[in-house]
């Protein structure tokens, strides 16, 4: 089946999400739709899935208008969606997951489970999508909650799947194994919407590209001819350079020393397995790997906000392993956490409350243990001058910023604590361009002052325009070291897949 | 539905949230004036359906009213009425303000009065300005520590402390009944449940009793009033009071900031559960002087109303609970000469709780235009 | 299932979901935890209850009126005790050094019904003590409790915490006596089980609708209908006594089955609302973990916005649950009223609403479950009756209090955590 739209327009108060979009699926090839956090992929798909209702515009199955006033009347059409948040019920079995909604049913709605579980099975084998339909979904990996996902949609007859950021949450192999089932579901005719912000999958699984960008349709692409830089420049609307002016760094003494840190989870499964690294005054070390290898544990484990299982963490030459976080802190560890509305504000505070989140009973902030307003309100005056907060109003809410100066302001906060070590977890997920750049600089700027940075993001871009020196986490343990000259993006993936030497 | 397109992050805006952003005039004064109206009309509706004409209704409210205001006896019954009703409503705003639901106010208060009361009568031979801080200390004491147990359980194991204090309410009214039939509590020559009287170094002394003997309003509004100003300084001048509203609203960004999730559950439980405990000392020291069975008569739930209706800023807490107050002062002036019973208060108090947790209602009623978020404050559960 | 031409999964384990069991800290120190209690109440009946025994203690198994006569049944008392006492010894050392692992629960629950039976002997040293007519009172002591717990099941799997169980009883019990003194018993029950939907409805509006605080709207239901049924309590029902003499139901003695020793009297020879607790508590557990009403009622308490992708409407499944949920709540009430004593009195239910809720706790959302806690709570209840009858020198308190302390117990994971639906509590907001 065929799916076009033409000009879908969606707003949300204050915010323009669709302007005019307009694309064409063709019948049996993968759609890639492409483009930034922000740039409306997600809008337009959950118009597509008739959870939102379009301002203007129409969709078109094989040239036939389509009205969807529910995501009941999206599934009639033939459309399915595979969410990048798996709508599953964790602690239902497989086949009730598959049949909410479409339950087989004998008299009385009395539900008809030998029936069921055939139809969970008739699909799995037919598409192959090995599954165990009476397994309980929270016992399942990931990789094979996506076959559940994408039997749920087959099961309801669709025939184009629609399909927001798949690869974000899987393993290497368990991409691989994806791909696999994407070309089996082309091959049996589907139509596969493939919304996505790795260019590298868009260009080897995609027949066409889109790219979005601020809600608008800003060009298309040919995945034989495209190349990886022409579609990052249509991305974000000029040629972009992610390198970043920097001299060589000098390692100074070590600052923070990891030995063989094990960490476990509930079940006694390694989260962090043996790891050993260290981070010198005047370095900026970049922790590179596939998101879920054991990047957050690693931080929280330096921070103090997960306890190790085993090993050492030393900071300036003194064992902090059993330190609270509050004391790792005031010793000299600033922490930009990787998430900044769940972890690294109170969005309802102020920004001058917010800029002293972490530093509100120390001097000299507070006194006695009251709070000293003359100098938070001082400070915070300072700093959204002089890390650009924009707009700098401290009496307004966290929340009423923008990603970009959420985040920057979270940065002033840690940024401008004198200390040793300074910590990113993916310091602009998300953000614009302009913010990006801006909190590079800043990075560089601390690494010159002779501070200890650790970087971790899952842009291997990123790492590579920042970094020294690179680790590559991968199943919760450091598969490798490499300083930046030494190597090249296509060695670090193939670490960061687990397939390095 | 245009309601539902309102993008999440606006509609996602808890009750804590709301309570420290922008509390404007509409907000914070215009809906909680409507929705007392609109129960009191509501109430006029219901005395008329049993039987009695509107005239008589209105009678009934202006009794209400003589009641309450009507006279400096009238002010002294609502001003004694609204003393606990203060120290509950404070004890439920400041949990409010950390994110915890306090729904133990009752049992805080049955545990922190028995304290208070043991220390009132077991010892003798204080001067009053000694024996009377230490019966309140003890109240104080007694209700942190009912108010410890939800708080540490919530912390430690993640019990969810609406079902925690529940419990607590109803472990301590059986307490309560166990322990004034014991010798240590009973009354000598009694044998119903009571305990003996407080002695008079241990009393809130009434403050007008020079004036007239019946004008029952005692000290106890005044530790009432310096609780709602600590209260107030607390949350918004010291660095305790920061974590408290930090963990409350956000408590993931707390933790990565280094505060400690346990600590702020522990101390606030504690604190809430002290100011409930006074409130129950407040009753036995100032008005009964002896401990009953469940002498803690519902206000600990009524401090819930206080607290939303004050939309937990302790100031709005002294507003409401002086209103409630006031009702309950009124309401025994109503059943007593306009025949109308008092527990149509109780009714007319769950109606203005409906209308300000439901402002959407009151917005609907009065075809005004504020945006209208309804009231979040527990996460479920499942949390 | 051929596996062949499919991708296969790095591990075998991960298809089937089966977990490796490695017993972890937390689970020991539980199984301690746990294990000292039993140690410490089998030195309770050591220390406290031998030696405060003597002669033998004689049970009552059957009432005048049955056709079939049992003997009483005599066991000397402190022989007995020691008994009991190293059987609580034996479960409490064993849990302590290895623990019970997946049967934790099971254990737990048999050993706090040898205590019990530990406290009857005890209380029943050296006189008669009717055990028949206790269990006969425990089954309909229960029955509010049951219903009252299955109203909040009801209401929760669908993802709306219920607190307001015990206006709804309340409300109940009093329409149902109005209505009942007017029109007739089975007008009465019909009135009661709408109050409860009409309650119900007020939680759904605005908990769906309006999205506020569920907790809240529970605190809020209960003042309300104490007010109100006080309110019109005093006003109208002291004023016209006739409106507040209703009649009861009389138990239903069921041919045959009524006959059988112990089992008939408890559970075939009672009123109609037992009867109708038994066949609400069957019937609820198969409607849903059987059919597609309770398939789809479960998914949204448990996850609204799979449902609502799938098409499944949020709100509907909320308000038929939350109404049903009310309307079992309202015929609870009735219990109360037309099936104990035709007429009301304030504050009758006097927290039976929450022990309802407590039960459901207990029984972990399970309508099964919560019966059998609301058993254990009736027990408990109808012991309180007995030793007071029996002038026992335990404080009735203490008994009254055991529901409550249990559930703390519970909801704080001490021997094993209960999970409540996911989205329990969790407004819906559709995108």
């Amino acid at each position: 089946m065929e799916l076009q739209l033409r000009g879908i327009t969606k707003r949300f108060p204050g915010v323009l999400a669709n302007d005019d979009v307009s694309l064409t699926a063709r019948s049996g090839t993968v759609l890639a739709l492409i483009g930034e956090n922000g740039a409306g992929k997600s809008t337009l798909m959950n118009v597509l899935s008739g959870l939102y209702r379009s301002d203007a515009g129409e969709i078109l199955i094989d040239g036939v208008h389509q009205t969807f006033r529910d995501p009941g009347d999206a599934i009639k059409a033939g459309i399915g969606m595979v969410h990048q948040h798996f709508m599953l019920v964790p602690v239902f079995s497989v086949y009730e997951n598959v049949i909410l909604g479409v339950e087989p049913t004998k008299a009385g709605g009395v539900l008809n489970r030998r029936e069921a579980r055939r139809e969970v099975k008739e699909i799995s084998e037919r598409y192959g999508l090995a599954v165990d339909p009476d397994a309980r979904i929270e016992d399942l990996p990931v990789g094979i909650q996506q076959r559940v996902e994408i039997i749920k949609v087959l099961l309801r007859g669709a025939r184009i799947l629609v399909f927001d950021e798949p690869t974000a949450v899987l393993t290497p192999q368990e991409v691989e194994e994806f791909f696999g089932i994407v070309a089996e579901l082309k091959a049996r005719g589907a139509t596969i919407i493939f919304i996505t912000h790795k260019l590298k999958e868009a260009l080897a699984v995609a027949d066409d590209i889109t790219v979005l960008r601020g809600g608008r349709v800003v060009g298309h692409a040919d995945p034989t001819t495209a190349t990886p830089e022409e579609l990052a420049a249509m991305m974000v609307g000029r040629e972009i350079d992610l390198t970043v002016d920097k001299e060589p760094g000098t390692p100074g003494r070590t600052v923070l020393e990891l030995t063989d840190v094990t960490m476990v989870d509930d079940y006694g499964r390694p989260l962090l397995n043996k790891v050993s690294m260290s981070v010198a005054a005047g370095e900026i070390v970049g922790i590179a790997g596939i998101q879920g290898n054991g990047q957050t544990e690693l931080v929280e484990a330096i921070t103090g906000l997960l306890p190790i299982s085993s090993g050492r963490v030393e900071f300036d030459g003194a064992d902090i392993s059993n330190k609270s976080v509050r004391d790792r802190h005031v010793q000299g560890i600033a922490h930009v956490p990787e998430d900044r509305n769940d972890m690294g504000m109170v969005g309802s505070f102020t920004i001058k409350e917010n800029l002293v989140l972490d530093s509100y009973y120390a001097a000299p902030y507070s006194k006695a243990g009251r709070l000293q307003r003359g100098s938070i309100e001082e400070s915070a005056l300072a700093l959204v001058e002089a890390y650009d907060v924009r707009p700098p109003l401290i009496e307004n809410t966290g929340a009423a910023l923008s990603g970009g100066n959420a985040q920057k302001m979270i940065v002033a906060r840690e940024f401008s604590r004198d200390v040793p070590l300074v910590i990113c977890a993916q310091p602009t997920r998300g953000i614009d361009v302009g913010s990006i750049e801006y909190i590079h600089e800043q990075i560089v700027r601390k690494r010159n002052e002779g501070k200890a940075i650790l970087i971790v993001s899952t842009e291997l871009d990123e790492i590579f325009a920042l970094s020294d020196r690179i680790l590559v986490m991968y199943d919760g343990k450091i598969v490798a070291e490499r300083l930046t000259g030494d190597t090249t993006p296509t060695e670090i993936g193939l670490f960061m897949a687990g397939k390095g030497s | 539905m245009t309601a539902a397109q309102t993008p999440p992050e606006v509609a996602q805006r808890g009750f804590v949230q709301q309570l420290t952003t922008s509390v404007n005039w509409r907000t914070g004064l215009l809906i909680p004036f409507l929705a007392v109206v609109t129960a009191l009309i509501i109430g006029i509706v219901l005395i008329m359906l049993t039987g009695s004409s509107f005239g008589q209704a209105m009678d009934a409210y202006a009794a209400l009213l003589q009641g309450s205001v009507g006279s400096v006896k009238a002010i002294s019954e609502t001003l004694t009425a609204a003393t606990p009703l203060i120290l509950a409503g404070l004890s439920v705003a400041i949990a409010f303000r950390a994110g915890l639901f306090n729904i133990g106010a009752e049992g805080q208060m049955l545990v922190g009065g028995m304290c208070a009361v043991f220390v009132g009568f077991s010892i003798t031979g204080l001067p009053i300005y000694i024996h009377l801080p230490l019966a309140l200390l003890a109240g104080f004491i007694g209700g942190a520590i009912w108010g410890f147990i939800p708080g540490v359980l919530k912390a430690k194991t993640g019990a969810h402390e609406v079902i925690v204090t529940i419990m607590l309410n109803y472990i301590a009214l059986r307490l309560v009944d166990f322990f004034l039939k014991t010798e240590l509590f009973q009354r000598e020559g009694r044998n119903d449940p009571v305990s003996k009287t407080v002695e008079a170094s241990a009393q809130l002394t009434q403050m007008l009793g020079w004036m007239n003997p019946a004008l029952r309003v005692h000290l106890g509004l005044i530790v009432a009033l310096i609780a709602a100003g600590v209260i107030h300084w607390l949350l918004f001048r010291t660095t305790t009071g920061f974590e408290f509203r930090a963990v409350g609203a956000n408590p993931s960004a707390a933790r990565y900031a280094g505060m400690s999730i346990t600590k702020v559950y522990v101390l606030v439980m504690m604190i809430a559960g002290g100011l409930a405990g006074l409130a129950g000392s407040g009753q036995i020291l100032g008005v009964l002087d002896r401990a009953t069975p469940g002498f803690s008569s519902n206000i600990g739930f009524d401090g819930i109303a206080v607290a939303l209706l004050g939309r937990s800023n302790p100031w709005g807490v002294v507003a409401a609970a002086v209103l409630f107050g006031g009702l309950r002062a009124g309401g025994q002036q109503m059943q007593v000469s306009a025949d109308v019973g008092i527990d149509l208060i109780a009714v007319i108090q769950a109606l203005i709780i409906i209308f300000v947790a439901a402002p959407a209602l009151i917005t609907a009623m009065y075809r005004l235009k504020t945006p209208a978020v309804s009231t979040q404050i527990s996460k479920g559960w499942a949390s | 299932m051929n596996q062949a031409s499919m991708p296969m999964p790095r591990e075998s384990y991960e298809l089937t979901g089966k977990r490796t069991k490695e017993l972890t800290k937390r689970q020991i120190r539980k199984a301690r935890i746990s294990g000292i209690v039993l140690l410490l109440l089998s030195g309770l009946v050591m220390l406290v209850f031998v030696p405060a025994v003597s002669g033998v203690s004689t049970f009552g198994l059957s009432t005048p009126d049955d056709a079939i006569q049992l003997d009483s049944l005599a066991v000397p008392s402190a022989g007995s005790l020691w008994v009991l006492s190293s059987v609580l010894a034996f479960l409490g050392a064993t849990q302590f050094f290895r623990g019970f692992q997946g049967k934790t629960t099971i254990i737990l629950g048999i050993s706090f019904g040898v205590f019990a039976i530990a406290l009857m002997v005890w209380a029943a040293s050296g006189q008669e003590f009717s055990l028949i007519s206790m269990l006969v009172a425990t089954v309909s002591r229960s029955t509010p409790i049951a219903l009252g717990a299955l109203s909040g099941i009801l209401c929760e799997r669908s993802g709306v915490v219920n607190i307001g169980i015990e206006g709804m009883l309340l409300g109940g019990a009093f329409t149902g006596v109005v209505m009942g003194s007017l029109l007739g018993g089975w007008i009465g029950l019909l009135s009661a089980t709408l109050t409860g939907g009409v309650l119900a409805l007020l939680l759904a509006v605005l908990a769906v609708k309006f999205r506020v605080d569920q907790i809240i709207i529970g605190v809020v239901i209960n003042i309300l209908v104490l007010g109100l049924t006080s309110f019109l309590t005093a006003q109208v029902l002291v004023k016209k006594p006739e409106l507040n003499d209703a009649p009861i139901f009389a138990a239903v003695k069921i041919p045959v089955l009524g006959d059988i020793p112990i089992i008939g009297p408890m559970f075939f020879d009672q009123t109609i609302i037992v009867y109708g607790m038994f066949i609400l508590i069957g019937s609820v557990t198969y409607l849903l973990f059987r059919t597609r009403w309770g398939l789809r009622t479960r998914a949204v308490g448990e996850n609204p916005k799979a449902a609502d992708s799938l098409g499944v409407s949020v709100a509907k499944v909320r308000y038929l649950a939350v109404i049903y949920g009310g309307m079992v709540g309202g015929f609870a009430g009735a219990w109360f009223t037309l099936g104990s004593v035709g007429r009301f009195d304030e504050n009758m239910t006097g927290g039976r609403g929450f022990i309802g809720l407590a039960a459901m706790i207990f029984g972990a959302w399970n309508p099964i479950g919560a019966f059998l806690a609301a058993l254990i709570f009736g027990f408990s209840e109808s012991l309180q009756q007995k030793f007071a009858l029996l002038n026992i020198p335990i404080p009735s308190e203490f008994l009254a209090m055991a529901p409550y302390l249990v559930t703390i117990v519970v909801v704080a994971g001490v021997v094993g955590r209960v999970r409540p639906p996911a989205a329990d509590g969790q407004p819906y907001e559709k995108q």
